[in-house]
């Protein structure tokens, strides 16, 4: 076997490292020159078209034209680099540096390796109990569980191209804060015996081995990352068509101020509403983001549209069904009920910090 | 005869997997079964960390992510 190795696994065509390199930067060219000039297209095809930037139509076409290319653009560089890192994190991986540590640093690694290892949330189940049977803590392991489908690329690079760095900076910081405060909260509370029976059994039954990380080389892996856009960019690109569809008419049609009695910052309720209403909700990042961008035009608080959104993302209903088999109820209410209340607090900090 | 197992709890990308195999058995004209594993402890007795996993012949070849086809034409071979 190992004088095998050396095949690479397709096969059939040889892989060409420059070939693939040269590709890459000419991508890397276009991309930068069409999105530097992304505002000069807009104006210059509305211009051809006849349509005046005075009318709601205009406003409204205007505002769909730039912000789809631009948020298409922004989400293939950001999942490309992500499905090359991908090829260096597995879930194998990040298991062996998780397991037996402690509360604390553990969860704050469990929180970070989060956002960078592949997830994909019908694979919560067998990696919950992968983790647990390799002696990562449960509060630990919850940290990660969090983590992983809240500040994912997706979301961030949505929150990049319509909000600007800061506020995906600090939807990164603040979801982290709560998966890693979540994780220890959970893991202080030494709730083992809430585990499905059969899970518990399970527990620091087996050992963290690396698992068969393939080793690639470098053609294989921006093949990989070109395999990831395919893959991710083809699944969501008509949610985002549709959000900013839907956001392109809120900004032309919608009047202005006409949310702010309904998720304005002085409704203190509309928070915890607002939480409520997005656990049922299991759309993803790439429809939501888009019109809550608009809403925030008309007079939506960033505190309520942001709890809004983490609540939409990171609490599902589909995911606590799943869990069930494995949590007995009480667990999930205490994961729920945790989850919630960090995203609230974090709904009420940012109104309060935006307002002074 | 080749004992051919994909494993996952049924979500889109298992599926795709799924139909991704049974198109490369019947193009290459393998024999083999095919079970499509959506149990979740027969899943983790596997010890995969993520779906979907194919098993080939009681062995891991790959989880986590969908092989090209070329890939699994060879992990079938």
């Amino acid at each position: 076997m190992s004088s095998e190795k050396k095949v690479p696994p397709s096969g059939k065509k040889p892989e060409n490292i420059s070939g693939r390199i040269a590709a890459v930067l000419t991508a890397t060219l276009l991309w930068v020159l069409v999105y530097t000039h992304l505002e000069w297209l807009a104006d210059l095809l509305l211009d051809i078209a006849g349509i005046s930037m005075q009318t709601r139509f205009g406003q409204a076409l205007h505002f769909f034209i730039y912000e789809v290319p631009k948020v298409l653009l922004l989400l293939t560089a950001v999942v490309f680099t992500m499905g090359v890192v991908h090829t260096f994190v597995s879930p194998e991986r990040t298991r062996a540096m998780l397991s037996g540590k402690r509360t604390g640093i553990g969860n704050v690694m469990a929180a970070g390796l989060g956002i960078v290892t592949p997830f994909c949330s019908c694979s919560a189940i067998p990696l919950f109990i992968g983790f647990l049977q390799a002696g990562v803590p449960l509060g630990v392991t919850f940290s990660f569980l969090i983590a992983a489908p809240m500040v994912n690329e997706i979301a961030l690079a949505l929150l990049f191209g319509m909000f600007g760095w800061k506020i995906a900076l600090l939807y990164m910081s603040m979801g982290l804060g709560i998966a890693i405060v979540s994780g220890i909260i959970i893991g202080k509370l030494g709730m083992e015996n809430d585990l499905e029976e059969w899970v518990k059994e399970l527990q620091n039954s087996g050992t963290a081995g690396e698992g068969n990380v393939p080793d690639l080389r470098w053609a294989q892996r921006i093949g990989e990352g070109v395999g990831h856009v395919r893959s991710i960019v083809g699944k969501v690109w008509l949610y985002i068509v549709l959000g900013v569809g839907v956001g392109a008419g809120i900004h032309g049609y919608v009047p202005q101020d006409f949310m702010a009695s309904l998720m304005g910052a002085e409704v203190w309720w509309s928070i915890p509403v607002a939480v409520l209403l997005g656990v049922p909700m299991y759309s993803n990042a790439a429809g939501i983001i888009p019109i809550v961008q608009a809403l925030l035009g008309k007079g939506a608080a960033l505190g309520t549209a942001m709890a809004f959104m983490m609540s939409v993302i990171a609490l599902s209903l589909p995911e606590m069904i799943i869990l069930r088999k494995v949590l007995k109820p009480r667990l999930i209410g205490v994961f729920a009920g945790i989850v919630a209340t960090g995203i609230i607090l974090v709904g009420y900090i940012f109104n309060l910090v935006l307002q002074l | 005869m080749k004992t051919i197992k994909v494993l996952g709890t049924g979500c889109a990308t298992c599926k795709q997997l799924e139909s991704l195999v049974r198109q490369v058995v019947e193009e290459t004209g393998i024999e083999a079964s095919i079970e499509k594993v959506e149990d979740i402890q027969e899943i983790i007795s596997w010890k995969v960390l993520s779906t979907p996993g194919l098993v080939v012949d009681n062995e891991v070849k790959c989880s986590g992510r969908i092989p090209s086809r070329d890939e699994i034409e060879e992990m079938l071979a």
